[in-house]
């Protein structure tokens, strides 16, 4: 697997989950993703950002775009020092919500990539993973 | 400030989203929508949709509030433009955009709405 590009934003602000959306698209874009798997991964995106904005106290993302011929895809980390998610089955459950969303974020970007981790220590923090290939 | 323009055409108020909005942008948004339904005694509102590239669970549930809030206020709403890919990935995220009308385009979105208003009337 070889790392054809790789960049960091900031989430902090409203205005940063925007900019994760459109320099996801960029990538998604470059990598020759269809306009369908564009969206979904975009989609995947926005949903994250905001749970690190919102749940995390913020943090940021890394944008990855992978080559493994003949495939190729976008990875994106997502990574907050907040106060973690204690039980990550529950977090993933469609409609559990500690916040006042619809309880779609974790499990509705979980559906729309093609790989998923999270890795999460109450009191340290939460990374979330995910790609998809084309 | 930054804000999405409603116009009013007869009874009704046309929206047409045409930036990809951050979060407060939709919040102020539904605030607006419902002041001007009470000020301009609306009876349907119209949310064109075909400029967003991207619809997450927090747009769509603004979408289904204005909805909500519309029909306490006895307005009608209707969206229109939902752009394919979008409808796709909707599904998959798992929103339905419970209890809110769709149709394809502003003309269809546009005739619901009076066909709704004619049948009242009658």
């Amino acid at each position: 697997m070889t790392v054809v590009n790789r960049s960091v934003l900031p989430i902090r602000s409203q205005e940063d989950i925007v900019r994760v959306r459109q320099a996801t698209r960029e990538s998604a874009v470059a990598q020759g993703f269809s306009l369908v798997d564009q969206t979904k991964l975009v989609t995947a995106a926005s949903e994250l950002a905001r749970n690190t904005l919102d749940y995390g106290g913020g943090g940021e993302v890394e944008i990855t775009r992978l080559s493994e011929p003949p495939r190729r895809g976008v990875r994106l980390v997502f990574s907050d020092k907040g106060p973690g998610i204690a039980d990550i089955a529950l977090a993933l459950t469609d409609g559990f919500t500690s916040g006042g969303g619809l309880g779609l974020g974790l499990s509705g970007a979980k559906r729309l990539s093609n790989d998923f981790s999270i890795e999460s220590k109450p009191g340290e923090g939460t990374q979330v993973t995910i790609a998809r290939w084309r | 400030m930054e804000k999405i323009p409603i116009l009013k055409m007869g009874r009704f108020l046309l929206v047409t989203v045409q930036v990809d909005m951050h979060d407060q942008l939709a919040m102020q948004l539904q605030e607006d929508l419902t002041e001007r339904i009470v000020a301009a005694r609306a009876r349907g509102v119209l949310i064109d949709i075909s400029s967003l590239e991207v619809v997450d669970s927090f747009i769509g549930r603004m979408i289904s509030n204005i909805a909500a809030m519309a029909r306490v206020l006895d307005a009608e709403t209707v969206v229109v433009g939902i752009q394919p890919a979008v409808a796709i990935t909707l599904v998959e995220l798992g929103l339905s955009l419970e209890g809110v009308r769709t149709a394809l385009n502003v003309d269809r979105g546009m005739a619901l709405l009076q066909e709704r208003l004619a049948d009242e009337q009658r």
